[in-house]
């Protein structure tokens, strides 16, 4: 078995498992915690319409925040769907998908990749600027948040190895390096081994952190 | 010593820094050891840390962002005051006890325990730096509701015996007394009469059956009287049938912003049995902000059932009964600027009743640029404008309060809520501020329309 194959197999079906099996011990573990019943006398009942309200509010500030948090929303805009659209949008990656799953989806035009590849790295950098100058963000930051940092943009740069390989190869193209790719690959299952122990895990507990928020708030009648 | 470099010489006679790491200030309840203390900060941690605290504790993403939306932070730009910040022993006790991965944080360390030392310098962040407003729950991108964090925390941290002593002495004092500044039943008794006789007003006191147990206070009770005249002329102005009660008239609830759970059930059961002992269909709460948090929104869970009566603000009452017509109100041909009270308004839902008062006043309501559910704190909530060591900080919070309100150019300034109306008293003094709070209930007993 050569390294493409332990990426393509066993380490990838293993990261996918421990990603999978991770999210729902942390989840479970979350709601397994007791909940005491709220007697009060609810203002509204639409709790689970407040909760969606409120996964749906918090995407982005209400107007009298967004003078100070402007810049640093828009950024987390760019990598945020930056991310998606390369993870999602480009060919490679749905052959991929398409080769595992059986599932496809039309691929971005390429402009758009190479846009979104620099939006990415760009408010990534800008990110980790932030976190090591803001005082605020130095004093919350610890090892998940640079860690986090690292593999999110690992498997970004890890990728443009590869395209950047491509590209230096005469036309005719012939197939991908095996080992730039297997590379590739296994900084990918880094982040998903990673994704449940730490902070990357947002991508999912957003929804269970505004849902709550979201239904006590319409329970009381507070606006989210 | 000699100086390797002329041009550029080294002082080394200066003091190396200029800033000096102030002395932790914190307060201690009796002698015992630290690990005791420990011990019952970390029991009563765990013990709040229910499924929505861990939801949240799990959640975070240290962005940042509810510094922006924090008094104390933007005010003073000390990165200490960002919300999620205060809550770090808090965060560290989950992370190490209960959450999913508590048994590996412990075997690698990676997140420390929480130590003694920790605690003590946290009082200042959990009581002096945090007026449990909730405006730093408004921001956060996660839904996070830190203001509900906070107040589970000060559980622990009463438990350990580190509770600013301000705080702890009147909350005490209400437990003991029934009051926190002296109201005792008697005392009330006897101001209640004092009140009748002089302002010659109904306040009927003990009636056995009534329709609506009215509260205070015991700011109003001792610093603003007015408030119970003016309540009583409402009432009596919209024909109900009510009582006040020497078991049940004071509204505070200093166990629920000390961090005492125990307090704040004995403070709530008396409320609740002196309204069930009437009979009372409906608990009118005074102009108080977290009388309204601990009696609507905790009242029915420290009774274990739904409360057999109805709880509504005086403001909620006021604005009801305009609504349905039995009170009568003349207009206030002025320009008013509205202070919204962060219990009632951000965290207990009632932003409209104030402004239907207000519209039937006939005022030209002028907001501020930040208001209902997302005004600013006037910087004295949570128990803070108790705590005589965090004056200086409640004082800059206070300015954006006093630059907004001003901004409105509004002729009068009113709120619903007695300790915000204290901390407002005092800021005006302290800055020789020009305009004076008043009393959204005042105002509305004074326009009466027969």
């Amino acid at each position: 078995m050569d390294l493409l194959d332990f990426a393509r197999g066993p380490a990838l079906w293993t990261s996918i498992a421990v990603c999978i099996l991770g999210l729902a011990w942390r989840l479970s573990a979350i709601l397994r915690r007791p909940a005491r019943p709220d007697w009060s006398e609810p203002r509204s009942t639409a709790t689970s319409a407040g909760a969606l309200r409120m996964i749906v509010r918090r995407t982005w500030h209400h107007e009298t925040f967004r003078e100070r948090t402007f810049l640093s929303s828009l950024n987390a805009y760019a990598y945020h769907v930056g991310l998606a659209l390369v993870f999602f949008g480009f060919l490679p990656h749905i052959e991929f998908v398409r080769r595992l799953t059986g599932l496809a989806w039309p691929a971005v035009p390429g402009w758009l990749f190479v846009l979104a590849v620099a939006a990415t790295f760009v408010g990534l950098g800008w990110a980790l600027i932030a976190r090591l100058t803001n005082p605020v963000l130095k004093l919350l930051s610890g090892f998940d948040d640079y860690f986090s940092w690292g593999v999110t943009i690992l498997p970004l740069i890890t990728g443009m190895a590869v395209i950047s390989l491509a590209l230096d190869q005469p036309y005719p193209a012939r197939p991908l390096a095996p080992v730039p790719v297997a590379i590739h690959l296994l900084s990918l299952e880094l982040l998903l081994v990673w994704l449940p122990f730490g902070k990357l895990s947002h991508a999912f507990l957003v929804f269970l952190s505004r849902g709550y928020t979201g239904a006590a708030f319409a329970r009381k009648g507070a606006e989210p | 010593m000699s100086d390797i470099d002329a041009t550029h010489p080294v002082d080394l006679e200066s003091k190396r820094f200029s800033i000096r790491k102030p002395e932790v200030r914190y307060d201690k309840q009796g002698e015992r050891p630290d690990s005791d203390r420990l011990a019952a900060a970390m029991q009563a941690f765990v013990q709040d840390m229910g499924r929505a605290a861990a939801t949240y504790l799990e959640s975070c993403i240290h962005c940042g962002n509810c510094a922006e939306a924090c008094h104390f932070y933007v005010q003073t730009g000390d990165p200490k005051y960002t919300p999620i910040w205060k809550l770090e022993p808090f965060k560290q006790a989950y992370k190490r006890t209960v959450g999913p991965f508590a048994w590996l944080y412990r075997a690698l360390n990676l997140k420390h325990a929480v130590t003694v030392e920790q605690l003590q310098e946290w009082q200042h962040l959990l009581y002096d730096s945090c007026t449990v407003c909730g405006r730093c729950s408004m921001i956060c991108p996660m839904g996070i509701d830190i203001a509900s964090l906070v107040s589970q925390a000060r559980h622990g941290m009463f438990a350990a015996g580190l509770v600013p002593h301000e705080l702890w002495a009147v909350a005490e004092r209400a437990e003991r007394e029934g009051s926190p500044l002296g109201a005792t039943p008697k005392v009330f008794a006897d101001r209640v009469e004092w009140l009748a006789d002089d302002f010659e007003v109904e306040l009927p006191l003990d009636r056995p059956e009534a329709e609506v147990l009215v509260t205070f206070s015991s700011i109003e009770i001792m610093k603003y009287p007015a408030s119970l005249v003016a309540t009583a002329r409402i009432l009596q102005h919209a024909g109900y049938s009510w009582t006040l009660s020497t078991k049940g008239y004071e509204a505070t609830n200093f166990g629920l912003l000390s961090g005492n759970a125990a307090w704040q059930r004995d403070m709530t059961m008396k409320l609740v049995d002196a309204a069930i002992a009437c009979g009372a269909k409906v608990l009118v709460l005074p102009e108080c902000g977290h009388a309204y948090t601990a009696l609507r929104w905790m009242g029915a869970n420290a009774y274990g059932k739904p409360l057999p009566f109805r709880v509504l603000h005086i403001s909620e009452f006021l604005a009801e009964n305009v609504q349905n017509g039995r009170l009568r109100l003349q207009k206030v041909p002025k320009s008013l600027a509205f202070h919204d009270p962060c219990q009632v308004s951000r965290r207990g839902g009632a932003v409209a009743a104030p402004r239907v008062v207000l519209a039937a006043l006939g005022v030209e309501l002028r907001e501020t640029r930040d208001h209902g559910s997302l005004g600013w704190c006037c910087g004295g909530g949570g128990g803070v404008v108790t705590i005589h060591r965090a004056d200086p900080l409640r004082y800059k919070a206070f300015e954006i309060k006093m630059s907004q309100l001003d901004a409105t150019g509004a002729e009068l300034t009113v709120t619903s809520c007695g300790n915000c109306r204290q901390t407002f008293d005092d800021g005006q003094a302290h800055f020789g501020w020009a305009r004076t709070m008043g009393s959204l209930l005042e105002l509305v007993a004074a326009n009466l329309r027969d």
